[in-house]
Parts: C-alpha cells; structure tokens; sequence
C-alpha cells in the first residue's frame, strides 16, 4: 500500500475499511510497521497529510478502531506524533474516546511505560483533549502496573488547577496507602510537585528508601531537551505522574494555582499570633445542640402557640403524642385547649408527616380525655369557618379514637399500631370505607363461626369497653345537626364529599359500639337518618348509608332489632331490594346484597331461636 | 491542618453522683502525693489520689446534701466545703484524720460558692451568700468574725449573689470583691467601707461565674446565654466591658483562668468545655467528652508547669483530667 498524492480524491473510506480489517486480524504489526513512520514523515509538515490521516482513522468502521488506536499508539515515537496522526479523534469519536480514555488506560495493562506516556502526552496536547485528561481520573489503587506508571507529558501550561487537585488527591492516597512502594511513589511525586510549585520556598522533603522504582521516577524528571512541535505550543517539559495518571503540569506557569495545597503536616502553616503562641486545636465539631422537646404539656401548649422559634416547635409537635400519653392527668387539665390548639394548627416548617403527627397527637387527646373533647370537636364540626379538611380532620380523630377506645387495651401497642394505621385522609372510597368494610367483613365472619364451630378465634382478654360510656358523645352530636345549613357549610348541598365521610363515620361509630349500652339507641337513630338521606344522589353517600345499616344489623344485639326496629328495619329492607335492583352504582348493589343477606341471617336466626 | 483536639488523660470514676465542685491541691512537695478534691450531689466530698486515681477517702458532712464547694485553705490538710445543707465545713485532714473542725451556717439557701483570700499567714477572708437575698457576708477565718456585710443599695433590684470572687492587687493591699448578680449585673465592692465602687451590666440573664485575672485588672463572666463578657478595671476602679465572645451554644456553669494566666476554661451545659487564650480571647479547643452538663472546671497548681492539669466535673458523674497547653 501506497499512497500518492494524486489519490487526494479518492475515498479515503475504503482505505479505512481495509486498514481496519488488516489490524483486526491480528496484522497490526505488519501494516502499521509501515504505514505508521511514512504517515510521521508525510504528516511532519503537510496539513493536508495531516488531515488526510485524521479521516483516515476516523473512517475505520467502529468495530476495528479499537485495534487500529492502539496499534497507532503502540507505534508513534512521542505524544506528538500520536497528536499528528490522530488528531482529534478521540474527541469526535465515541469508540475512540472509550478505547484512549477507559480501555488503554484502565483496563489493559500490558503497556510500557512508553505508551502510556504517548497517550497522555496525546491527550493533553490540544485543548479539546485535555478534559477528557481530566475525566481519567483513576483513583485504583490496586493495580501494581500504576505504580510503575510514570508518565511523562510534554505539555506546558497549567491547563486547570482541578488536574492539579485530582492528581495531589492521588498524591493522599497514596500516602494513606499501606504498600510502602505506593506511599513512596506518593511522597516522590509530592516532593516533586512542591518543588515546581514553590520555586524558591522551602523544598519538601519525605523521609524514604531510594530504590530502583524511586530512581526510576526521578529520572523521569529531567528535562529532555524539545521535541519538534506544533507551533502553538511553547517548551516541553517533562515531570512526574501521580497514580492518578494524571500528568503534573509544571513549568513556565502561566496561570499557577491560588493555593497551593499544603498536602504533608511537616510544612506548618498555622498562622503564629505575635504574642500568643499556642496553636489551637482543631474546632470544626462544635456545633450547635438540637433543641430539646419540652417536657410539660403547658409548655407544650406555650411553644404552639407563641413561640416563634420553629426548631423547638418542631421538637414539640414530635413529641406531643407521647407527652399525652405519659401524662393523662396534665392532659385532662387542658385537654379541650389542646384539642383546640391541634385542630387549627398549621404547619409552621417542613416537617415530614406533619398531619399523621397532628392527628396521632389529636387522638391522644381525645382518648385520654373523651367526653369534653368529643363535645368540643363534634360541636366544631358543624361551627361555622371551618374548612373542609378540617371538619374531615374532626371526623377521621373521632373514628380513630373511638378505634383505640373500643379494643382492649391489654392487647398493648401492637393492637393500637394496628388500629391506628389506618391514618384516614382524604380521597373518599379510601382507606376509611376499606377499613369499615374489613371490621363489617370480620364481624360477618365472626357471627358465621361462632355458630358453626364454636369460637375459632383466640379469646382476647377482656377489659372494660372505653368507648362504652363515651359512644354516645361520639355519635349523637355528629348526627343531630346534618339537615341545618350554616353560610359557610351545608350537608345537604355542596357539601356531599363531608356528609359521604360523616355517614361513613357514623357507620365506623355504629360498629364499634356493639357491646354498649347505647348501641340500640343508636341504631334506631341511625336507621332514621339512613332513611332521609336514602335517595341521595352520590354514590359515596349511598355507600354510607348502605354500610351504616350492615352496622346496625351487626352492632345491635337481635333481640333489640326485632323489639325496637322492626318497622324501621321492614322498610330499610324493601328499600335495599330496590337498591340492589335499581342502584347504578356496583359497590351499592353490592353493599345492599349484603345486608339484605345479613337480614335473612337474622330472620333464620330468629325464627330457629325460639326465645 | 489544626489537630484534633486531645483527649483525657485520665477518667475518675467512682462519684455516683453530679459533680459540682473541683479543687486541686498539688503544690506540695514529694512524696507529698497530688491530690484533687471533688463535691458531690449526692453530699461527699471525695478525696482523689492523683497518682493512683483512685478516692483516697470520702468525706460526709454535708448530710447527704448537695456540696457545690470545695476550696483549700493552705494546703491540703485544711479542707472548706460548702453544702445545699446551708453550711460551710472546715475540716482537718493532717494525718488520716477526716473531722469537720468547724463550720459555719450560712442560712443561705442559694449556690452561691463562697470565695477565699489569704490576706495574712494564718488568716483568710471569706465571702458567702448570707440570709437575706441580695446580701454578701465577709468573714475573717478561722475566727469566724464577720468583716462586713454587703448590701445593694434599695431599689437596685440585682437579685441574689450569684457568684463571688475576692481579690487584692498585691499582698497586702485592700482586699476588693467581684460579685456577679442574678440581674446580670457585676459589682464591685469595697471591703472596708462596705460599698459599691461600681457595677456594669454584662449580661442580660443571670451571671453563672467569673474569674478575675488581678495582675492585669480583667475579668471574664459567664451565664446561662451564649455570650461570655470580658470586662476590665480601669484606674478609677470602674468596671467597663473591654470585649464580647459569642458561643454556638448557650450555658456557661464555670470559668477558670489559669494560674499562669495564658489559657482559661469554660465549662458548658452543652456538656463541652472550651479552652480559650486569655490574652486575646482566642479560641483554642473545645473539649468534648462529657454527656450531660459540665458543672465546675479547675486548674491544678502543679509547681512544674510540665504536670499542670485541667480537670473539668459533669452530672454524668465522672470528672475528666486533661493536659492542655502544659508546654508553654
């Protein structure tokens, strides 16, 4: 193969596609043997030359550059006969980039010392290369073969002080490192840094073993004399590299570093005050305590509401529900207070689970102290100016508490965790009504077991019902006012999403208050207010309803239901008959299903149960 | 690169208790053994063997009530203690004896630490808190003969004593006392004529402790804020604040200069102790070892300045011993 001047026309492509070829198959040798000196001569001095080889290499198709690169490498006699002949390719193309920057330098290690400096000195010769220099920032320690990596570069300006700071970073960790050989190649590297950098200052100088490797660097420092180059740029010198492969720019700085980084302890640089001259400690960890939470409840109540000292309020709202809790008697002193104080708080900073702390802080309250506070709430309920969430908000503490109040409390913490994961927010069809339809579903399941195998289920203990002498205040007040508007808030009208929430409140309230004293009361109630509301056009209220009567029929002992509600309860079942025909909406039929079904479980019941 | 700060030397452990109060007593010459007196919550006052680290002994006098100081009149056989039970305890401690040989009652209910000064050989002077609430008391010892009672004029409002500090320029001269007030306020009082020579308001809470360096007539006070007042004496013996230093954390409980005047310490309730040069008030290390408040810190009297100690006491019960600047 050989190139005249006349084949300037021809496709150079075609020449690329069997260069590439002749590599790949393991020629490398052989081709470039020859086509490498003639490219160096023809190149030395003709751009077009130049440029002809650049496209040359450029145009070998993906798969072979690979080969093609590194053959080159391995044969240009200096880093700037690689930047003649290459150019610059490693920037235009992305297999070339990969193969200079990762596989030459990373990942293969059967280089000579040589090599490796053509390709450095290659890549920091022209500006667009030199910050993929950069980017080969090699922080391996482990590979012997670095340690004896010397490169040197013939560049000349302090192109960046980072190359500088990546490469003294090498310099540290090779001093850190535990391989005496490694921490020598730090220290020698470090020594000749400092001696380049501060040109008349006071020399570094590490205490270590000369050896071959060590002589083997410094030799690498003396200045070899420049070697033809491209015009624009000035002398070479040579210098030292660092294990971060990272070639040392020194020199005829043009821009030196700011600072020059002090990397040894030897150099002290502490500034000496004239007259005292104790040198301090280093203070760095003396920071600021955390605030503490308060420890009072009225202090607790004092930080909500006045203080403007948001690291302490946080502090606070993160530990009031377990201050109520430990303290039940100071609680009840200002239980309504609170109660107050928590329903229109506002999140002061970003706390992550603001509201879950606000409402676990808020049924604290109110299960510590019910009565008061459940009048407080349920009369907020239908006050005027509130919003929306937080009417919703009254709600969902009511439900929770009345959760936590109706479990035994001898089942501890693991059952309130249960019980209160639930933490009801705001999208109806949400969790509330799938925890409502779980409680009604274990109830169903419960009442068919019992009859059919005896009690299946693990006897709890049993503890006084708490909700027992509270359900009342729980329920009543919430169910007495729905049909009266106020400006701001009106049940009946716009306000469906609440009154869908508050029915299914009620239905929650029902169900937990089976063993109370009140619970038939209620149920008739209840009935009552389900047959009103019966033709309401959501289908979230409708599923209310619907939930609340299977509440009924589950809370209220049979014998109170045939006694007291049989006309109520006749006409709640010809209305669910027309739901389960009529109701567009799947859940409801559903729902309507089911207590009819209930229903006839009842009547079964009643009618075998002679008494 | 600053070094990280050091650590202990050396632990005392053994207090079972919050430790108030620390006072060395190392001037002695051998085989006089150093010693470190420690007061305690729980009303002991332990005696500690510096060579050996461990209590040599442990004094009850106190009844079981909080002993929030401890000072040496001369060396280490003649122990003063100050306790929560409204005494003030001189024991004898030459040759293994451990008997109160005298005490006063203070009928003060504060923890307000008394203050000594020897004036003559033999003779020192004591300031205390007295019964009523704003008052100073100064007592000769061991004669127990009040000096002078001082008593802020009406109206001042400067709350109770605080923390006393009873000084003189030069042997021999008028003793004078430094006072620090509940109000913030630091006075100083004229012994003989039982009179305010002038106040300065240094804090805006309670003043916690002070120190006061008499050689250059400059003193150092701390409360329970972040700011630590440096203030001086001017000729006219006007008290005037010659420097602020403002601290990450709130809460200063003792401040001691060290004898040689070159460092100070601080001891905080953010359970840290700061060391600072006493020249320029610069920062020079914060010593974090402790886990709950530092109560008291103490300089050692070591004649070799080589051996010179810090010992800082906590309510985690344990007292910290360090060797800080002891070069210079």
């Amino acid at each position: 193969l050989c190139f005249t001047p006349a084949g300037l026309d021809c496709s150079i492509s075609s020449v690329s596609h069997v260069l590439g070829k002749v590599c790949i198959q393991g020629r490398q040798k052989e081709i470039l043997g020859v086509l490498v000196p003639r490219l160096t001569d023809l190149t030395r001095s003709d751009c077009i030359w130049q440029r002809m080889c650049w496209r040359l290499v450029e145009c070998v198709p993906e798969r072979w550059m690979e080969a093609v690169v590194l053959g080159f490498v391995q044969r240009a006699a200096g880093a700037d006969v690689l930047s003649r002949l290459l150019g610059n390719l490693v920037v235009k193309n992305k297999k070339a980039q990969f193969v200079v920057t990762q596989k030459l330098l990373l990942l293969q290690y059967g280089h000579t010392t040589a090599v490796l400096q053509n390709l450095l000195g290659y890549l920091a010769l022209h500006s667009l290369r030199r910050p993929l220099l950069i980017k080969v920032r090699l922080s391996n320690l482990v590979a012997s073969r670095w340690m004896f990596a010397s490169v040197t570069v013939p560049c000349t300006v302090w192109f960046v002080s980072e190359l500088l700071m990546s490469m003294l970073e090498g310099v540290k960790c090779h001093l850190d490192s535990n391989l005496p050989q490694i921490r020598c190649l730090g220290m020698v590297v470090a020594e000749s840094i400092s001696s380049k950098i501060n040109t008349d200052g006071p020399v570094l100088k590490f205490q270590y073993e000369e050896d071959d490797e060590t002589r083997e660097l410094k030799s690498l420092l003396v200045q070899t004399p420049p070697l033809s180059v491209v015009p624009t740029l000035p002398d070479d010198e040579r210098d030292e590299k660092a294990e971060a492969a990272l070639p040392v720019v020194l020199g005829s700085n043009k821009n030196s570093p700011a600072a020059a980084p002090a990397v040894p302890a030897e150099v002290s640089d502490t500034e000496l005050d004239s007259d005292d001259d104790l040198i301090p400690y280093d203070m760095s960890d003396d920071k600021e305590l955390k605030t503490k939470a308060p420890v009072y409840i009225r202090d607790c109540i004092e930080v909500l509401t006045g203080s403007e000292d948001v690291d302490k309020w946080e502090a606070t709202i993160k530990a009031l529900e377990s201050l109520v809790r430990k303290n039940p008697a100071a609680t009840r002193e200002v239980s309504v207070e609170l109660a107050k104080i928590l329903l229109h708080l506002e999140e002061k900073t970003c706390i992550e689970g603001f509201l879950e702390l606000r409402q676990r802080a808020q049924v604290a309250v109110l299960t510590t102290d019910p009565i008061p506070v459940a009048k407080y709430l349920t009369s907020q309920f239908y006050s005027l100016n509130y919003s929306l969430r937080q009417r919703m908000d009254i709600l969902d503490v009511l439900v929770l508490a009345a959760q936590e109040l109706s479990y035994p409390k001898s089942h501890g913490k693991t059952k309130h965790s249960g019980a209160q994961k639930p933490c009801i927010h705001l999208l109806p069809g949400s969790d509330s009504s799938k925890d409502w339809r779980k409680i009604v579903d274990e109830r169903i399941k419960s009442k068919t077991r019992r009859f059919a195998t005896g009690r299946s289920q693990v006897k709890l203990d049993s503890s006084p019902n708490e909700f027992n002498s509270v359900a009342g205040h729980f329920f009543f007040p919430l169910i007495q006012h729905f049909d009266r508007p106020l400006t701001t808030f009106d049940l009946l009208g716009e306000d469906h999403l609440v009154l869908g929430r508050l029915v299914h409140t009620l239905s929650i309230l029902m169900c937990l208050a089976i063993n109370t004293l009140a619970v038939t009361v209620m149920g008739k109630a209840l009935l009552e207010f389900v047959w009103a509301l019966r033709f309401h056009t959501d289908s979230y209220v409708r599923q209310g309803l619907l939930s609340c009567i299977s509440s009924v029929l589950l809370s209220v002992p049979k014998e109170h239901l045939l006694e007291d509600m049989t006309e109520e309860l006749l006409e709640a079942q010809s209305w669910l008959g027309d739901v389960v025909e009529k109701d567009p909406d799947g859940d409801c039929r559903r729902l309507a299903l089911q207590s009819l079904l209930l229903m006839e479980n009842l009547k079964k019941k009643l009618t075998a149960d002679p008494s | 690169m600053a070094l990280p700060p050091p650590d202990p030397q050396f632990i005392l452990r053994g207090t079972s208790a919050a430790v108030h109060t620390l006072h060395f007593s190392c001037g002695g010459q051998e085989p006089d053994v150093p010693i470190l007196f420690s007061g305690s919550e729980n009303g002991l006052i332990h005696v500690w063997n510096l060579k050996t680290h461990r209590v040599d002994t442990a004094l009850d006098g106190h009844g079981r009530k909080s002993v929030y100081c401890v000072e040496t009149l001369g060396g280490k056989d003649r122990l003063l203690s100050q306790g929560r039970d409204q005494r003030i305890c001189l024991w004898d401690l030459a040759e293994g004896r451990t008997s109160v040989a005298d005490s006063v009652f203070t009928e003060n209910v504060g923890f307000c630490r008394c203050s000594l000064l020897k004036v003559a050989q033999g003779r020192w002077l004591m300031a205390m808190a007295s019964k009523a609430l704003e008052e100073v008391q100064v007592l000769e010892l061991p004669s127990k003969t009040s000096v002078c009672t001082l008593k802020p004029e009406v109206g001042a409002k400067l709350g109770m004593p605080m923390c006393l500090k009873l000084w003189q320029l030069s042997c021999g001269s008028q003793p004078l006392l430094l006072a620090g007030y509940e109000d913030g306020s630091v006075v100083l009082w004229n012994l003989s004529m039982a009179k305010a020579l002038s106040q300065l308001v240094c804090h805006q809470e309670p003043v916690m402790s002070l120190d006061f360096d008499s050689e250059k007539t400059k003193g150092i006070s701390g409360s329970s804020e972040k700011v630590l007042s440096i203030w001086s004496l001017n000729e006219q013996q006007n008290l005037q604040v010659y420097k602020t230093h403002t601290l990450v954390n709130a809460g200063v409980a003792d401040i001691a200069i060290r004898p040689d005047k070159k460092i100070l310490a601080t001891a905080g309730w953010d359970h840290r102790i700061r060391i600072f040069g006493w020249k320029k008030l610069k920062p020079l290390a914060v010593l974090d070892y402790h886990t709950a408040t530092v109560q008291c810190v103490s300089f050692s009297d070591h004649k070799n300045p080589g051996k010179r100690l810090l010992a800082a006491g906590s309510k985690d019960h344990r007292i910290s011993i360090w060797s800080i600047y002891s070069q210079t």
